[in-house]
Parts: structure tokens; sequence; C-alpha cells
């Protein structure tokens, strides 16, 4: 097909605009990872450098000298793979038979599971609930209040739903009960929705901030994310430098942003992975809703 | 099954001779809604009491509306609830159009690996933690060594605090909110996009529609529905504002701008203990919530026909 000149014009200027905003969205990515390998002096002298010119590892082998940080991204490891471990147990048994038209009081339970992205106890409730069930400070309690999203329940739900039917029917006519066709069958063919949703829920432990903020006060157990924030926070204003006194590390640029890097570096390792699972799983999850 | 069922079982077994295993799986999820979920809802009553740690739920007194009271004639309530419904709404006005955009300009792009690396670049920092864009957001635009910073003083300007200027910390919380979340919301429109029928847009090329008249008659009605959903669920969070966001952006220089209900309830409920009239403050924030799903959700069904349910 022939494009007027206009066309072509326009065609042009939506690639450049639609690169510059791909490169707006990794720019702060390596500009952390530029800063954070920039030595002191040259830091000082030029500021961010494309290429810095000081190149030194000296802000990472400081923080990982120390045990804060390695302690930090052990409980962050833990929490996430845990976590995301019981996530998916608990979300596909329980949207593998919402996923069955034919279960009766389907929809009063998926009308239950769907009340609650419409409405929530909220903050204070949840917190005394977590206090009297004695979970402060255990892994449990950051991992079991989010054990189950809805949103990812509904996501599983329809991609199960999408399975055609006749061959769940042909397994069961062979013989095959509802546990084996789910495990032998349906989820086999689902894993673009699966890999998505463990997605979801290992992004969400890794970056969850809130939840271990209010439960683990013990900073033996914090992950990454509070332990990063504090860090952040202590060279920033000076409040809160008590906690650093165990872990002296020197206040520069460099270090605050090698401790920044650091926990970028496990999302850039998986997302490329999943990322094209991602795109599949999300399309078909949502589309029918 | 093959085998005749003997005799007339009760309804009930034949349902459970059927259906048990399903029943069964479903079990953990039901003790965890209810658990975490619902008996969370049921602790709402906690707005009613004078809550006390020892006695818990059951033996706390009873003490009517006095917390909503309390909230409701505080210096406090009109200043946090109108920077939760500011905040949320300027994240509205920027964040919701912005996927859209990106979503039409990326559907034009006829080549496919142009289309998916950018694809790529741009969901990226959906999955980065607020803790990160804090430390981004630090280091770029940070007075005295930030790169934005530099280019203001290179090009004869004032530094700017970004995030102790009452004005450039709200436009700092929405850019990067909508940095954070512009791409990974492009990817539903961009589904609902590739479901338009190719042929919409022969027909209107031979009627000689422009790019520009395609992406209005066709591409937006296209996508409308979704639209429409993601509109109805974004005002159910009018008051939210993103509580993680705020609370590790803000700072005492910005209170008065950036002290939203979340934070107002969490410095007061778990800083301070203060349990009842915390609670009730999320109680009010719920079901503004709800109301306001509700309510867009009935009004989009006259206007547009459409809606979530």
């Amino acid at each position: 097909m022939l494009l007027s000149r206009g066309e072509k014009f326009l065609n042009v200027i939506n690639w450049l605009f639609l690169a510059l905003v791909g490169f707006a969205c990794v720019f702060p990515i390596y500009y952390i990872l530029s800063v954070s390998l920039t030595s002191l002096e040259a830091f000082n002298k030029f500021g961010f450098q494309i290429i810095p010119s000081g190149l030194s590892l000296e802000a990472y082998k400081q923080i990982l000298g120390k045990p804060l940080i390695p302690q930090a991204y052990m409980n962050s490891v833990i929490i996430t793979v845990a976590g995301t471990l019981i996530n998916m147990v608990l979300t596909i048994l329980t949207a593998y038979p919402l996923a069955n038209r034919r279960l009766p009081g389907r929809n009063f339970f998926l009308g239950a599971v769907l009340f609650t992205l419409l409405f929530s106890g909220g903050l204070i409730p949840l917190f005394i609930l977590v206090r009297g069930l004695k979970l402060m400070n255990t892994y449990w309690a950051v991992i079991l209040p989010s054990a189950i999203w809805s949103w990812n329940v509904l996501i599983l739900k329809n991609f199960f739903e999408s399975v055609p039917d006749e061959l769940l029917e042909a397994a069961r006519i062979d013989g095959a009960n509802e546990f084996q066709i789910m495990k032998d069958i349906v989820l086999p063919v689902s894993m673009p929705a699966l890999a998505t949703v463990a997605l979801f829920y290992a992004v969400g432990h890794w970056n969850d901030f809130f939840t271990p903020y209010m439960f683990l006060t013990d900073q033996k157990l914090q992950p990454l994310a509070v332990v990063l924030r504090m860090i952040l926070r202590t060279l920033m204003g000076g409040a809160g430098v008590s906690v650093l006194d165990r872990e002296i590390i020197a206040p520069t640029e460099a270090t605050r942003m090698a401790a920044v890097f650091l926990s970028v570096i496990p999302i850039l390792i998986i997302y490329p992975f999943v990322q094209r699972y991602f795109v599949k799983g999300i399309m078909l999850g949502s589309i029918k809703g | 099954m093959a085998t005749i069922t003997i005799k007339k079982s009760s309804p009930f077994k034949k349902l459970m001779s059927r259906y048990w295993l399903l029943y069964l799986m479903l079990v953990p999820g039901i003790i965890y809604y209810i658990l975490f979920r619902y008996v969370p809802m049921a602790g709402l009553v906690m707005a009613f009491q004078d809550y006390k740690l020892i006695g818990g739920i059951l033996h706390s007194p009873w003490v009517g509306f006095k917390h909503f009271e309390a909230i409701f004639n505080g210096p406090f309530f009109q200043r946090i609830v109108w920077n939760s419904f500011f905040i949320s709404l300027m994240k509205l006005v920027f964040g919701f159009p912005a996927p859209i955009l990106l979503a039409l300009m990326l559907n034009e792009v006829r080549k496919k690996w142009y289309k998916q690396s950018i694809q790529t670049l741009t969901i990226l920092p959906n999955f980065l933690s607020w803790v990160i864009i804090y430390g981004m957001v630090l280091a770029l635009l940070s007075p005295s060594t930030g790169l934005v910073n530099e280019y203001i003083k290179a090009f004869g300007g004032k530094p700017i605090n970004f995030l102790t200027d009452k004005v450039w910390f709200i436009v700092t919380l929405v850019a990067s909110s909508v940095w954070a979340g512009m791409g990974y919301g492009a990817v539903i429109y961009l589904a609902a996009l590739s479901n338009i029928s190719p042929e919409l847009y022969e027909a209107a090329t031979i009627d000689g529609a422009n790019k520009l008249k395609q992406v209005w008659y066709i591409s937006l009605p296209g996508i409308m529905p979704v639209m429409v959903m993601l509109l109805i669920l974004n005002l159910g969070s009018i008051l939210d504002a993103d509580f993680s966001q705020i609370y590790i952006f803000y700072n005492p220089q910005v209170y008065s701008v950036s002290d939203i209900i979340d934070t107002w309830v969490f410095r007061n409920g778990i800083e301070q203990m203060r349990i009842g009239v915390s609670t009730a403050m999320g109680l009010f924030r719920s079901v503004i919530g709800l109301v306001m799903v509700l309510s867009a959700n009935k009004i989009s069904r006259r206007i547009t026909g459409m809606g979530i349910w």
C-alpha cells in the first residue's frame, strides 16, 4: 500500500515520539547504574556521565561488605519465593472451580471474590487482625494477608474458561477426576496466564513496602524495600540515623544508587523472560471480563 | 458417568458426588477470603467503639457516631479529603489519557519488532517499586546534583526543589505515577485495538479517511468499552491517591498538600494507636469509594449503555 507524503511524515513523527517515550522509561535505570559506578571524585567533578570516567565498584563493595543489605536481600528473596508459591497454589485452587460454569454456588463465590475488589476493611482492621493472630514479626504477616489477589483469580478463571470444553469432557469420559484434569490438561495449556499471574505476585512481594513496614518492625526480618527507603531517607534528611549505627555506610550518591540498583537487578533479570507471556496473558485475561 | 444411579439418592448427595473435589479445592480460598477479607470488614465495627487493645472488639464500649463526629468536625478533615481528591484527580487527568495515547501510537506502527521493543521498554517501569522510583527521583531531581537541575542551571534557570516545593511535589507525584503506569495501561488498550476488524480501516481508507480520522472514528470507538470500564474502576479509588507512593515521597515541608486520608489513618491508627477514630476514617474512605463505583457504573449504563456489571 502506498502512503501519501503526509502519512509518511506522520509515521516518522510517531516512530520518533515512541523512541523518546521508550528512552524515557529506561533512562532513569541507566542513570542510577552510571552514578553508582562513578567514583566520588569523578562525580564531584563531572556529575553524571554517560560512560563514567572514574569507573569504580567501591560503592558496591561498601554496601555488600556490611550485613544490612545482604540480609535484607535474603529476606526479600524468602518472602518473594515462599509468598509466590503460596499465592499460586491458592489462586489456582480458587480459580479452577470457579471456572466451572456448572458448579452450584459458583455465582455466590464469584460474587464474594468480586466484592472484595470494591470494598475492603482497610488498614486498621487488618492490622488488628494480624496482631491478634500473633503474626507480627513473622514472614507470615507479609505473606498471608495478600495470599490471594482477586484480580489474579479473575485472570486465571477467565483463562481456564477459554480451555475448550471438548478437551475436558473427553478426559471426564476417560474417568479422570477434576484434580487430574486440572493438573494434566488445564494447567499445561494455561502457561501464559500462570506466568503472568506469578509475575504479578512475585513483583508484588518484591516491591511491597507497606505490609513489611507495618508488620515487620524487627530490622533483621525487613526486606529490601523497607531498608532501602530507610537508607534513602537517612542520607537525605538525617532523621533515623540511629538505625544505621550498626552499619555505617558512607552516604555518597554512589552508595545510595548502588543500593537502588541492587534492588532493580532481579526485576531486570526476570522481566525479559516473562515479558512475552505477560502481554499475552494480560490480553486474554482482560478482554472478556 | 456410565453407572446408572439406583434409587433416588438425595439431590445433595448427587451434587456432592459430582462436585466434591471442586468444593474441596475451594476450601483454602474460602478460609482465606473469610479470614483476611471479610473478618477485617466486620472489624470495621471498631469505628463505632472505643476500642481497647486488651478487651478487643467484644469487650470494648460502643460509642455510636462519636468518632465520625470528631472526624467531620476536625480541622484536618477538609484538608486531607481535598488532598486525596486533588492528587487522585490530577493522576486521573494525566494518567488516564496517557496509556490510550501510547496504545493508539503503538497501534499505528507496522513493524512488529519496533512495536514490541517499545512495549517492552514502556512496561518495565510498572514493575519498579515506589522506593526504587523514589531513589531515581532523588538522584535525577536533586537540586544540587540532579541531572534535571544541572540542565536548568546550564540554561540559566534557578534549581527547582522538586520534593520540597508544594507545587512541584504534586507535579513529581503525578509525573512519576504516569511514567510508571503508562506502558502497562497501554497493553489492555492494545488488546482491544487488535480486536477491531481490519476491514473497517480498509473501508475507511477507500472512503478517503486519513489516519487521524480513522483513529477518531474507528480506533477510539473500538476501545470505548475498555475506557469506560477502567474509568469507572478508577473513580472508585478517587480518594486513594496511592498511599505507598505518597508515604515514601513526602516530607514535612509538603505535608500541607500531600497529607491524604490514608497517611492520616496510618499515622493515627498504627503509630499512635487511635484505633477507633482511624477505623472510622478508613470506613469513610471505603464507603465513598464504593458509592463512587456504583454510581459511576449506573450513570455510565444510562448514558453509554456500558457498565462493569
